[in-house]
């Protein structure tokens, strides 16, 4: 229930609340509404100009170069090749975090055992820690597997410290399921892999798809594990944004860190607008209930 | 019977503890293990590798001696302080504005949470020019006729921080805004009614009856931001690179370059243990509230 339900506003009232609702929306779009117009401009109007204002000399070329001509580190490739990368990388790790998280869900929410809820509570943990604790032994860790600077190496990282959350997710959506569910299905002879296949993914899609989201939002937008793992080869989209934009060579062209910085943000962009609705399941899953 | 089923298990519960097995496997390895090895080198003369003559307490001596890391705790705290407590407010305000709107569900709610969907890089480059004196807002308000503006925080070493912390909280502010209107929406209803029946007026409503009842999404709020605030790195990379000078040196950005760049790992390892600590002391609480609910 709302408190639109007990009480109403007066009209005053109402109007001050729908411009203070208005100037934030400004506020909040301010900065994306910066990115396009300048992703737009040829660079010698954002020098003089003013960057609030609609491009005069409109035209795509800051895209065209930040895609496939901006320097980035030592080569002139621009930004596809990181594009790819993190394509490659985001698939397989969100692709197995979610099939693990959903597994351990399943057997820490139907198959309990003494000391269950200890262990969730020492995977849960991994998912929160500041990850400079494991920057390390990681980098000796990947490097001993020869996965040093590589997309698996990475695929590999991501999908490990996903795995408190996926759990999560799906721990908790099969906590609503009733356990008859499964008992029933054990009467009639049905083993293991037969229930979570049958009876438990069918009815698993909201959840695979809150995971999913969470998961390809996450690693998209990760940098710390890319900068410190990746190289030249395996990097993905948000480090080599970070070398364009950060470069100290040449002319800084902020048309094309623009239109590059809104390269990056596309995707889980899209996937937001798209399923917002899913994406806030996912925020709000690893906050307590009111 | 009782007792023999006590101890039996069946074919179904080991398959279950067998599928558990790899995530047990490597949430132990990589969270566990990692978190004894990064302490273990905090008491080494790790340098540019790991190795492994023991130096006792010598590294974190060291770190508490040195200019950056105090640069990085006053950051840190200037830092959590202000991008807590304002997004808490602003989040709490936000969420109560949106509670009252006719459209604020559907319309505005995606328009104050969309920065939660991009990377910090992304974000922090926007800011990052945004906020550049030479082409950003400084010269917008020049070219609206405001010629004596001044706005260059950014490049200024002491006033640095505070443009991280706005871009932070640009950032977070409709999450917080979320976790309470979800609280809002859970509050006891029959407490407004009969409060609205006593004849209270709005004021005296949220504070004396609605606000009382968000101690859970208080809590929530407080340590999501609070872990936030630690882990916070890719802004300040993206935004100042931890300048101007090293003006805007966080405990993360210490670590990482202590550990990779200045090859001093033994110090980065104990500004990792120090930022541990910190998580742990606002998570383990709150994990145990989350395990137990469930």
């Amino acid at each position: 229930m709302t408190i639109k339900d007990t009480m109403r506003l007066h009209k005053t009232a109402e109007v001050v609340n729908m411009i203070i609702m208005v100037v934030f929306a400004i506020f909040f779009l301010t900065p994306l509404y910066v990115m396009v117009v300048n992703s737009f401009k040829p660079l010698s109007e954002i020098r003089g100009g003013n960057m609030l204002a609609f491009p005069v000399d409109f035209g795509v070329e800051p895209w065209k170069k930040a895609w496939s001509e901006a320097q980035i580190g030592v080569q002139a490739t621009g930004l596809r090749p990181y594009f790819i990368n993190s394509i490659r990388m985001v698939i397989p790790a969100v692709f197995m975090s979610t099939l693990m998280g959903s597994l351990s869900g399943f057997v820490l929410s139907k198959w309990q055992f003494k000391g269950d809820k200890f262990l969730f509570g020492l995977i849960l943990f991994g998912c929160f820690i500041p990850f400079q604790i494991v920057l390390i032994p990681t980098a000796r860790v990947l490097g001993t597997l020869s996965l040093a600077g590589t997309t698996s190496g990475l695929v590999l990282v991501h999908t490990v410290y996903g795995l408190g959350f996926t759990t999560l997710f799906f721990k908790n959506t099969y906590d609503s399921f009733p356990s008859e569910l499964v008992q029933s299905a054990q009467v009639d002879g049905a083993h293991f892999f037969k229930i979570f296949r049958d009876i438990i993914l069918p009815n698993s899609t909201p959840i695979i798809v809150v995971s999913v989201i969470w998961q390809t939002t996450n690693i998209w937008n990760d940098f710390l594990f890319g900068v410190s793992f990746g190289d030249a080869t395996s990097q993905p989209m948000t480090v080599a944004l970070n070398n364009l934009v950060s470069s100290s060579t040449g002319v800084k062209e902020y048309n094309v860190h623009f239109a590059g910085a809104l390269m990056a943000a596309l995707p889980t962009l899209t996937i937001y607008l798209v399923s917002g609705r899913y994406f806030v399941r996912g925020l709000m899953s690893g906050s307590v209930k009111g | 019977m009782a007792i023999t089923n006590k101890w039996h298990i069946s074919r179904d519960d080991l398959t279950g503890r067998f599928v558990l097995l790899p995530t047990v496997i490597l949430t132990f390895v990589f969270v566990y293990a990692f978190i004894f090895f990064t302490i273990y080198i905090s008491f080494t003369d790790s340098r540019l590798m790991p190795s492994y003559g023991w130096v006792g307490m010598k590294n974190y001596v060291k770190m508490f001696q040195l200019s950056h890391w105090h640069t990085a705790l006053k950051n840190f705290a200037i830092f959590s302080v202000l991008y807590i407590s304002i997004s808490t407010l602003l989040g709490l305000f936000l969420a109560i504005m949106i509670d009252w709107s006719k459209l604020g569900e559907r319309l505005f709610r995606p328009i104050y949470l969309y920065p939660m969907a991009i990377s910090f890089i992304v974000t922090g480059t926007a800011w990052k020019w945004f906020l550049d004196p030479g082409i950003g807002l400084e010269q917008i308000m020049h070219t609206w006729g405001f010629v004596n503006f001044k706005f260059n925080w950014i490049k200024t070493s002491d006033k640095a921080i505070y443009t991280i912390i706005i871009a932070a909280i640009w950032q977070v502010t409709g999450y917080v805004m979320t976790m309470f209107l979800a609280g809002l929406r859970a509050v006891n209803h029959a407490t407004i009614e009969s409060a609205v029946v006593d004849g209270a007026g709005i004021w005296k409503l949220y504070t004396r009856v609605i606000i009382p009842q968000l101690g859970p999404s208080f809590t929530s709020v407080f340590v999501i931001l609070g872990h936030m605030a630690i882990k916070s790195y890719d802004l300040v990379i993206a935004l100042t690179n931890g300048g101007p000078g090293r003006a805007t040196e966080m405990p993360s950005t210490f670590m990482y370059s202590y550990t990779f760049t200045r090859n001093q790992m033994g110090i980065g390892a104990s500004s990792a243990v120090f930022m541990l600590l910190l998580f742990a002391i606002i998570i383990i609480p709150y994990i145990r509230s989350i395990v137990k609910e469930s």
